[in-house]
């Protein structure tokens, strides 16, 4: 239903002769309703610019090439009149900040309402019933009554709630969402990722999920596309990505989000690090050569072509190979 | 939670709800034209019960002055604010929610508005276009929006790049929508710490207008009560003194008023 192929985003430079950043290096993405794909990696990676393109919100200066097809109709380069039907009605996003994505000085049913009134064209009252349907649906209890509260009166998870109601008003076909619990308390994210996961099955929408975390990815996700350096360098279902990761980049991210492993002496052992830092995308090599265990001449050579490995694929010449 | 008004602030609010009770009681406070000849010719003020400011070199009440003058000086100076502020309020969120372009124009537009003096350009208009009260509002409000329209604009542009502006964009607002029920609504609050300055100014200015015989003849104004007793400063020094401290105190307790509010808002913006 979605399909990205070949998808890459370049930042301009400050003048035409500079030749900018490359965010994003050619990614193929497909997701389908009832799905959850979660994209992760870390800051840089490109997975944000991703999802950016994908909403239509990059900045002007961005330059993308490749298609985004959604249900076969591009939503790659359209202008602002036709993105503000396509947008609404198609794809819906959720914030990482609950609070940044929520006007303040706005009630949250008037904000809801609002989107209830431009994509049905109800009246007021119609709308209003609406919202608080849609209040009930992301489990805020009392919705009537909340929906006359102001976000300042919301705890975080609430907020995020309310974020999750207002993207689903628009009825949309695919839900982005960055970071969602990121800014959350542990037992609020859980509830939140539960919440997600259960809207995809009864709304019967597609999830994009972005995150860097490992361990949120594989809770949640049907399938996990590993983004480094603007390329998806793995893609696998999430069991298998967490038993035997393929790339030793996605071996390194599942030992980064092991939660406390105790050494020895009882004390918790150093999370393991990785050494340096991201090579710029768009290279003629792996852009993860520098920082790899396994790296062998060949890898700073060429550029390693995308194979099959396991239940998916994996860009890595030594992929499912551990360090000595 | 919510922090006590000031002293200051209650203060200007009694003075300036004393001075609209004064403006609107004033056909019943001061029957009768109040440019109307009714009594001896400069008589000081507590000496006579029927004119307890006494009256002016022709025999006008002057307390009767005063209290209209009080509607003149208020409706105006309220109405040339609201149409300031009204266009400020317009050319600061296009401005700054449009950008590029569109932004440029009307900021080097506004900035030409700067350049010119308040009053100077104030003076202007109203000796091309008529000394009329309208044609007084008129001129007042064009040469104080620049100021709300810069604030209003520089608000915006910290607004319009929150989550929820683009949120508003995925959802299918238009963009007027946006700038104007989505982003306008959170940068209307340092807009209305404005006003007390605005509405003072405006005062100002409409007195300092009427002083110069800027005004409509046929309406009595405190400024035109101030420069018709300068030619008896020496002689009757209290028909300069009372409209002037009238004009003191109306711009005062606006202004009091105006702080005070800017400061409850900025304790609701941080709290």
């Amino acid at each position: 239903m979605l399909k990205v192929r070949d998808l890459a985003i370049r930042f301009a430079g400050r003048s035409a002769s500079e030749a900018g950043t490359l965010a994003v290096d050619g990614i193929d993405l497909d997701l389908d309703r009832a799905q959850v794909l979660a994209l992760i990696g870390e800051s840089g990676s490109g997975k944000s610019a991703t999802m950016l393109a994908l909403a239509g919100l990059l900045p002007k200066s961005a330059r993308t090439t490749g298609s985004v097809l959604l249900d076969d109709r591009s939503i790659l380069h359209l202008d602002e009149r036709e993105k503000s039907t396509v947008r609404g009605r198609r794809i819906g996003m959720i914030f990482q900040d609950p609070g940044g994505s929520l006007n303040p000085v706005l009630t949250i049913g008037d904000q809801i309402d609002e989107v209830v009134r431009t994509h049905h064209g109800l009246d007021r009252r119609a709308a209003r019933a609406e919202t608080v349907s849609l209040l009930s649906r992301v489990g805020i209890g009392d919705p009537a009554a909340r929906a006359r509260a102001y976000p300042h009166q919301l705890s975080g998870g609430l907020k995020q709630r309310v974020a999750i109601a207002a993207a689903l008003a628009a009825q949309p076909t695919v839900i982005l969402a960055d970071e969602p619990t990121t800014a959350l308390d542990a037992t609020v994210q859980a509830q939140i990722l539960d919440l997600l996961v259960n809207l995809v099955q009864v709304e019967h929408v597609a999830l994009l999920l972005v995150t860097h975390d490992l361990a949120v990815a594989a809770a949640v996700a049907d399938r996990i596309a590993v983004m480094y350096a603007g390329k998806i360098v793995e893609r696998r279902g999430p069991e298998q990505l967490v038993a035997q990761p393929g790339h030793p980049y996605s071996r390194a991210l599942g030992q980064a989000a092991l939660p406390f492993v105790a050494a020895g002496d009882g004390r918790h052992a150093a999370l393991p690090e990785l050494p340096g830092r991201m090579a710029a995308a768009g290279g003629t090599a792996c852009a993860f050569a520098p920082r790899c265990p396994l790296a062998v001449d060949r890898c700073r050579a060429e550029v390693p072509p995308v194979q099959p490995f396991g239940d998916g694929e994996a860009a890595c010449f030594r992929a499912g190979e551990t360090a000595p | 939670m919510m922090r006590r008004w000031s002293l200051g602030g209650v203060f200007g609010a009694v003075v300036l709800a004393v001075l609209v009770l004064a403006a609107i009681a004033a056909p019943w406070l001061a029957p009768g034209d109040p440019l109307d000849i009714v009594g001896r010719p400069l008589l000081p003020p507590f000496t006579d019960p029927r004119f307890p400011l006494g009256t002016d070199q022709l025999g006008r009440n002057v307390f009767a002055g005063l209290v209209h003058g009080t509607r003149v000086s208020l409706l105006v100076g309220l109405a040339a604010a609201a149409a300031a502020i009204g266009v400020g309020i317009l050319v600061g969120t296009v401005a700054g929610f449009i950008g590029g372009w569109t932004d440029e124009g009307l900021m080097r537009v506004t900035e030409a508005f700067q350049t010119i003096p308040t009053f100077l350009l104030a003076l202007a208009m109203v000796s091309a276009l008529g000394a009329s009260t309208i044609n007084v509002v008129l001129a007042i409000a064009i040469s104080s929006w620049p100021a709300t329209a810069r604030l209003v604009r520089a608000e915006i542009l910290s607004l319009k790049s929150r989550d929820y502006v683009d949120a508003a964009r995925l959802a299918g607002m238009s963009r007027l929508g946006i700038a104007f029920r989505e982003v306008l609504p959170g940068a209307v609050q340092p807009v209305l710490a404005l006003i007390g300055i605005t509405v003072g100014v405006a005062i100002l200015v409409e007195s300092s207008l009427a002083f110069l015989g800027l005004s409509d003849p046929n309406q009595v104004s405190w400024g035109g009560m101030v420069a018709n007793g300068r030619a008896v400063l020496r002689t009757a020094p209290y028909l300069v003194a009372i409209p002037g401290a009238a004009v003191a105190v109306a711009v005062l307790s606006v202004s009091l008023v105006g702080d005070a509010m800017g400061r409850r808002l900025l304790v609701s913006r941080e709290g």
